[in-house]
């Protein structure tokens, strides 16, 4: 939130009373996107920093204390699983792993999405067609099997996770990119930059991309929750990040299995994904409110 | 309109083609086969059993093969359930879970609907941030965390319902599975609603209805409705394909034997005609509810024409 908001300012310095302006000052009035935002912004910094100060490390098995609840008095707490590890360090540890592969896929997405949209728009004709229309195909695959069948055939590591994911939502970043792109490329300062003879692909970097930005903000904090989603949902079918290594969806999955006996395993972690997944989704909401030249 | 759905079936044919080919020689190239097991089998055993599979042909001969089975609607033998054809073994999981999500998509679109169109009537009420705060939940909430929970206060602390499995297949043990599927569709649908009819109630063919002092609850069921529902419908399509084709995850957490477990067994096991099967099925439905949602988009939208 805070490298959001240094974002912000620092195109307020340079642009005057840009659209960034416009879209903050909306934004700073939505009052349930900026408490998502501070709760994002401190949930961040507890996954990071937090598990420095836990006198646990996420493998650490405490013989003494298996299977207990939360408790002040052993230290734990937010108990242990029944191999006696601290579950508030592996939830820490398991968000750490959770909000990585979210950013980290998003940013593939990302990277991939702009530039195939921005060709795609600004080139135009047969080169786009060709190009959305190989989107359309891609869209109708069934790409959970397809990304299941990776993890089982190839093994579960994290790189594969963050490719994979990435691999499958840029499809939606391509065409919301190549829609505004469609409607930049005939503005007058566009044909200024062409006019003067610069090349397509500094026109498509220095004047088209910047003008996406709003728009992709957007969606890159409405892409964060989808993936954190999608990589828990691959943890609980036991294809996600490997043990002792641990994310929210594996924890997750080992609470549900304990839940009868002891049911703190199943809902720290659980609060702890939903309410990232909740204030994540609120801001995405509000950010869209702020930033869509649509809605206005 | 026949000729238009006709055209559609074939313009889907080589996106479908694409789909078999990208599954077919990634799980080939996969390490492992069909055949691992924690014994050994003799090197002349594994080479018949290979021959009798027509594994040792070349691939480009397998996936003609292959091909050439689907066309005659032959999914070919599974490799892990023997004696089973991959034909029998989906009939045997579709039915339940199109029973389960086929429930679930039916409360999902009444109770959506309702929630966003009331949403709608009384925007920036309370009732509508009850219901836009409740459906953000349920957005956020992922399945395999609310099925736990459902499970946790309905079946153990409570113990109205039973936790899982399919018992002698009264509705009882439906009940939670259904709910824990429907509930994010209710939440996404209820906010597709919501934004829908807002636009809609704002068009002027409303306000002349309501100009000629028609009772709102007319004006909602009989003029606005039927436009509101545009988004939700193209929503639908592929949100259905996927529900009914199973949760693999509310499969598993409920213990209920639908077509889910087939694909992640199936994948584990190196079952490649399972896989294939699952996928081609996926696959087969996903185009056809696409061009239902197409076909539907006509008969609610006047302005659009089959092109």
């Amino acid at each position: 939130m805070n490298a959001a908001a240094d974002a912000l300012q620092a195109q307020e310095e340079v642009a005057g009373r840009s659209l960034w302006v416009d879209a903050w000052r909306t934004l700073r009035k939505n009052r349930a996107a900026v408490v998502s935002g501070v709760v994002i912004g401190v949930m961040a910094v507890l996954v990071t920093v937090g598990p420095w100060f836990s006198p646990y490390s996420y493998d650490f098995t405490d013989w003494s204390n298996l299977s207990i609840g939360p408790s002040l008095e052993t230290g734990h707490l937010f108990g242990t699983d029944t191999l006696g590890r601290d579950l508030f360090v592996r939830t820490l540890y398991g968000g750490r792993i959770s909000l990585m592969v979210g950013l980290a896929a998003t940013l593939v997405s990302l990277l991939i999405g702009i530039s195939y949209g921005a060709i795609a728009g600004y080139f135009g004709g047969r080169l786009d067609n060709l190009m959305m229309r190989i989107v359309d195909i891609l869209y109708a695959m069934p790409f959970m099997f397809f990304v299941i069948l990776l993890m089982v055939f190839f093994g579960r590591n994290l790189f594969l996770i963050f490719v994979a994911l990435g691999a499958i939502i840029w499809l939606d970043m391509a065409r919301i990119v190549r829609g505004q792109t469609l409607s930049l490329k005939h503005r007058e300062f566009v044909e200024a930059a062409r006019a003067q003879g610069v090349g397509t692909f500094a026109v498509i970097r220095r004047h088209i991309v910047p003008n996406l930005l709003g728009v992709v903000a957007v969606y890159v904090t409405l892409t964060i929750p989808q993936v954190i989603l999608m990589e828990s949902f691959l943890s609980f079918l036991g294809l996600g990040v490997q043990e002792p290594m641990t994310s929210w969806g594996a924890l997750v999955k080992d609470g549900s299995d304990e839940m009868q006996s002891s049911p703190w395993l199943l809902l720290f972690p659980a609060v702890f994904l939903a309410t990232t997944l909740f204030c994540f989704n609120f801001l995405g909401d509000g950010m869209r409110d702020a930033l869509d030249p649509k809605d206005r | 309109m026949f000729r238009y759905a006709t055209r559609r079936l074939l313009g889907a044919l080589p996106t479908l083609l694409i789909l078999l080919a990208l599954a077919f020689f990634l799980i080939r190239v996969a390490p492992g086969g069909p055949f691992d097991a924690e014994r050994a089998l003799l090197p002349e055993i594994e080479a018949n059993l290979r021959a009798a599979y027509h594994l040792d042909e070349p691939l480009y001969q397998q996936f003609g093969r292959y091909l050439w089975g689907l066309l005659q609607a032959d999914f070919g033998p599974s490799f892990q359930y023997r004696d089973f054809s991959v034909t029998e073994l989906i009939m045997t999981g579709f039915p339940v879970s199109l029973r389960l999500g086929g429930s679930a998509m039916a409360l999902a679109l009444l109770f959506g609907i309702t929630a966003g169109s009331i949403a709608a009537l009384r925007q920036n009420t309370r009732a509508d941030y009850a219901v836009m705060s409740a459906s953000m939940t349920g957005i956020s909430i992922p399945n395999f965390v609310m099925a736990p929970l459902l499970i946790l206060v309905f079946a153990v602390y409570l113990g109205w319902l039973p936790a899982g499995g399919l018992g002698d297949g009264s509705p009882r043990n439906m009940v939670l599975p259904v709910i824990a599927l429907a509930l994010p569709q209710i939440a996404y649908i209820s906010r597709l609603t919501r934004g829908s009819m807002i636009e809609v109630l704002r068009s002027n063919f409303i306000r002349t209805a309501r100009a000629q002092g028609l009772p709102m609850r007319k004006i909602v069921l009989r003029h606005a409705l039927k436009p509101a529902l545009l988004p939700v419908v193209s929503y639908l399509g592929p949100a259905t394909a996927a529900v009914i084709t199973g949760s693999v995850v509310i499969e598993q957490i409920f213990g209920v034997p639908g077509l889910g477990r087939f694909f992640v067994q199936g994948a584990l096991n190196r079952d490649y005609t399972l896989v294939m099967g699952v996928v081609v099925f996926y696959g087969v439905l996903i185009i056809a509810f696409n061009l239902l949602v197409d076909l539907a988009y006509a008969w609610l939208d006047p302005k659009v024409k089959y092109s």
